[in-house]
């Protein structure tokens, strides 16, 4: 019984979560051409809201967010690029803004870390393959021994 | 033993950044989100004055001397925590405070600063946000150090106490000499 109702519950709840994110927190006015919707839809979900933090500026309900995407609105009205766009938002707000941070001099050893872990594994791979060939082929013998007669 | 060397190395190493990361982690990891502003020039702006109306305030009237700009809002309760430390730094004198009203009503504004007293120099009026976003505010009180160049030299994000104002501010005004306000115009 208790089961049944908190199955219940549970439905509902996620009811009610799935009702409420089909209301759009976003009020910006729309974008009078599709394609330009479709962009201004791509950039808003790629910065972050400075005060949630972890929430994109689409979804997010702040104050802020709502000024940024109006902003956002009226920057592609006037004809900017998305990476005008973006450049006017990390000037203001840092790095931090984007979602997915740019490569710079900071972060290269980060890029470049799988690289190098890669080429030290196949090094590695290499030196104990070549080592073992050098043994002979024989079960019994201990390594490095001599081959009995 | 010379088996174990490279192994122990790898882990020393990890250790060694890992150490490194922890040591140097901001102590209030959230709120510490350098601005780029930093070094650059204060965002030109022009706003309206909140006690003296039909007036306007300029951007390029920071340069010139040392200004405190703060941001803050009626809706904002740590800016009333932060209320008293500005008093305290007005009667300090070593810097004027310009009070940027961030998205708020005039009327709950002029409210706030008759109750609780002026610290501002000026207060001027960013209702739609517009200035702030250039400002790179996101979430009020901010409050950024403005140099005579009109070069924005520190911030502060969340209330200021009065030993961050010592401990952040302070020591770029100590070449400087004390300036209470402009005389004239």
């Amino acid at each position: 019984m208790t089961v049944r109702i908190a199955v219940a519950t549970a439905i509902v709840a996620l009811g009610l979560g799935w009702g409420m994110q089909a209301q759009a927190v976003d009020n910006t006015p729309p974008l009078p051409d599709a394609a330009m919707q479709q962009r201004y839809l791509g950039l808003t979900s790629e910065f972050r809201c400075m005060q949630c933090q972890n929430e994109a500026l689409a979804d997010s309900n702040v104050g802020l967010a709502a000024d940024l995407r109006l902003e956002i609105h009226d920057l592609i009205l006037a004809g900017k690029s998305d990476e005008q766009i973006r450049d006017y938002l990390v000037a203001r707000y840092g790095e931090f803004i984007l979602f997915k941070p740019r490569m710079n001099l900071h972060n290269a050893w980060l890029w470049a870390a799988p690289g190098i872990m890669l080429l030290a594994g196949i090094g590695i791979a290499v030196r104990v393959m070549r080592r073992r060939a050098l043994l002979p082929i024989s079960d019994e013998d201990p390594p490095g021994s001599a081959p009995s007669a | 033993m010379k088996r174990f060397l490279l192994p122990m190395g790898v882990f020393a190493l990890i250790v060694i950044v890992l150490a490194f990361g922890i040591f140097n982690a901001p102590k209030d990891g959230r709120k510490e989100i350098l601005s780029p502003l930093l070094g650059k020039a204060a965002p030109e702006f022009t706003l309206p004055k909140l006690l003296d109306a039909g007036q306007s305030y300029q951007g390029t009237s920071l340069r010139g001397s040392w200004h405190l700009v703060n941001v803050w809002g009626t809706w904002c309760r740590e800016c009333r925590a932060e209320h008293e430390t500005l008093l305290q730094i007005k009667s300090e004198g070593r810097v004027p405070i310009i009070g940027m009203d961030w998205k708020d009503e005039d009327a709950s504004a002029i409210a706030w600063l008759t109750q609780l007293g002026n610290p501002y120099e000026t207060v001027i009026s960013d209702h739609d946000g517009r200035v702030a976003i250039d400002w790179g505010v996101y979430g009020a009180p901010e409050s950024f150090l403005v140099n005579p160049q009109g070069i924005v030299v520190e911030k502060h994000i969340g209330a200021m106490t009065m030993d961050d104002w010592q401990r952040k501010f302070l020591k770029h005004l100590t070449d400087a000499a004390p300036s209470g306000g402009k005389a004239g115009a």
